[in-house]
């Protein structure tokens, strides 16, 4: 038998061929996994080899995955209503990860939400695909409904007991719907606005019953998981971390695009090599290292390992991992300007420091880029930043994960932003 | 009349109370209703809203809502395309600019607006996913990468001449 891929979530993936079939899937090792899972395997090992492959949570939080099951009631999913929920409403500005896992092997995700499913004993699954998402949309509709065909889905899988069925949610728009509970508040047919926290989804999420959401890449990791064990898991990370990562860049780089690398893979590599590093006539300025809602690093922290822990130690955060680079002739202020537009228009507006402050920030920062900021903005942005940016303020993550690049702008290109308000113009714009 | 005036057809009424068993709450099927709305119609009018808001049993107002809360839902005609320019922060940095100028200039109108010929609105979007190719954008349920002037010259004559 050939050794697993160390890469595994892209191993099948081939964009010229397109996403393979049930019986390709199989034949390249897919539904191993299941068949194990549900041939002998209690929920409860499925759980705690999860918890032992140290898969964190690859939406943005990076919470351990086994420990965010280990939080649901363990009735079996035939005594009571539970939900696992796919998050495929990736819209964090410059991650485009989960749109290659749904368009390129939509059956892994399939497999993965069984394995998830059958962990927690959930017998109802939905995937929350964002509405831009039209290809991804057409190929999981294809692949649910061959999976079905094929006795993956529905009553009695494999003989073992156990019903699963997947349900697609196509969205239609709004940013805020990534957050967990505001993904439940829309699935029941209201404005997307967060929930408070407890109860907690694990115990009363989706229409008050249990309920799990994982992000589409955590999910995809699972066949590998349970087909392969979690110490292979565990081992394909370079530090604390288990498993790959896909990691990304966009912006002004030769190559930008989207690799599957151990997770912990230095940032350094992943810009110089993969990316091809700058385009010709650029230098690197700075960099968000995994989408909007991360802080600035800057060149310096090249050599930084990117898994969860080592990023936040550099001051940020590793996020999505999908890498947006700043370079010297863009302007740092007009940058943020754009960040700060997306989280205002973003805003829910269910809490008023987020509903209001955002655009109050967005309006400082047009006024210093178009040649018109007064001496206290920054100061005045400033104090937004300490204001919006601590936990607890808001009613969720969203404002202060707005406040992320800004806070780290402001120390950063503190030099661009007096030069701006002193001269009464941007720079780099009049010599564009 | 325009159709859109007129009341849903009876298949449509049939498939939206079909989703709406589907869920605990009718209420659960609002944004999947509001969406085939749309697709037959190209948008929701106040009088299908209030239709759908009947057969799931809400307040056309709280319908309304949820409607207007979704930018991927339209409370107003479009034209019979519709171009969302990605306007989030890849897009930015690699030009995304000077092509909405370019695109809005060509087409005689500003984001939001639709054509005099009713042919093409033009719409910012956030983030498409498509960062790698930026500029980017959506015609319909089509993604571009690599958007340049004469791409953006090229798709207009072509949407112009297609029904």
């Amino acid at each position: 038998m050939t050794p697993p891929s160390e890469r595994p979530l892209t191993a099948m993936i081939d964009p010229a061929a397109g996403p393979p079939d049930c019986a390709a899937y199989g034949r390249a090792g897919g539904w191993q996994a299941a068949r194990r899972a549900l041939g002998g395997l209690a929920p409860a090992d499925i759980i705690d080899m999860v918890t032992r492959s140290k898969l964190r949570g690859r939406g943005g939080a990076g919470f351990s995955t086994g420990q965010k099951w280990s939080f649901v009631p363990e009735d079996p999913a035939s005594a009571r209503r539970k939900y696992l929920i796919a998050n495929a409403d990736e819209m964090e500005p410059g991650t485009f990860k989960d749109r290659l896992l749904l368009e390129g092997n939509p059956l892994q995700l399939v497999e993965g939400m069984i394995l998830a499913a059958y962990g927690v004993q959930a017998g109802h699954g939905i995937v929350f695909l964002r509405g831009e998402y039209h290809l991804a949309c057409t190929r999981l509709h294809h692949a649910i409904g061959e999976a079905r065909q094929q006795g993956w889905l529905g009553e009695n899988i494999l003989g073992s007991g156990f019903s699963f069925d997947i349900h697609v949610h196509s969205s239609a728009g709004r940013y805020i719907c990534g957050e967990e509970t505001a993904l439940l508040t829309a699935l029941e047919g209201r404005r997307a606005t967060p929930r408070s926290k407890p109860p907690f989804p694990q115990t009363g999420g989706l229409w008050g019953a249990p309920s799990v959401v994982n992000n589409v890449e955590t999910l995809c990791n699972l066949p590998h998981i349970i087909a392969n064990g979690p110490e292979w898991f565990a081992g394909l990370g370079l530090g604390e971390d288990g498993g790959t990562k896909i990691y990304g860049a966009s912006g002004r780089v030769a190559k930008p695009g989207a690799w599957e690398l151990p997770i912990g893979t230095p940032l350094r590599q992943i810009i110089e090599e993969h990316a091809g590093g700058m385009l010709p006539g650029y230098r690197l300025r700075a960099l968000l290292p995994g989408g909007a809602s991360t802080a600035f690093l800057d060149a310096t922290s090249l050599d930084v390992a990117m898994d969860y822990g080592s990023v936040e130690k550099a001051g940020s955060r590793l996020g999505t991992g999908m890498a947006i680079i700043l370079d010297d002739r863009t302007c740092p202020i007009g940058m943020i300007r754009n960040l700060e537009h997306f989280f205002a228009q973003e805003s829910c507006g269910w809490c008023t420091p987020c509903r209001d402050g955002l655009p109050w920030v967005e309006r400082l920062l047009s006024a210093i880029e178009d040649g018109m900021g007064q001496a206290d903005d920054m100061d005045q942005l400033a104090r937004h930043a300490r204001m919006l940016g601590a936990p607890g303020r808001t009613f969720c993550a969203h404002a202060p994960g707005a406040m992320a690049p800004l806070a780290s702008g402001l120390k950063l290109f503190a030099a661009d932003f007096t030069d701006h308000i002193r001269h009464g113009r941007c720079p780099l714009r009049m010599a564009a | 009349m325009s159709t859109a005036d007129a009341s849903l057809p009876a298949r449509l009424r049939a498939e939206i109370l079909g989703l709406a068993a589907q869920e605990p709450h009718p209420r659960g099927a609002a944004v999947a209703a509001l969406r085939l709305v749309q697709a037959r119609f190209g948008w929701v009018s106040t009088g299908h809203l209030c239709e759908v808001a009947g057969l799931l049993g809400m307040s056309a107002d709280d319908l309304d809502g949820i409607a207007t809360y979704f930018n991927l839902l339209f409370r107003r005609p479009v034209g019979r395309h519709v171009i969302m320019l990605c306007d989030s922060v890849s897009c930015w940095i690699m030009g995304r600019e000077p092509l909405c100028a370019h695109l809005c200039r060509a087409l005689g109108i500003q984001p939001g607006e639709t054509t005099a010929d009713n042919t093409i609105t033009v719409l910012p979007t956030v983030c498409i996913g498509h960062c790698d190719h930026a500029p980017a954008m959506l015609v319909d349920s089509t993604l571009h990468g690599d958007v340049d002037t004469a791409c953006l010259d090229h798709l207009i004559d072509m949407l112009r001449n297609t029904p």
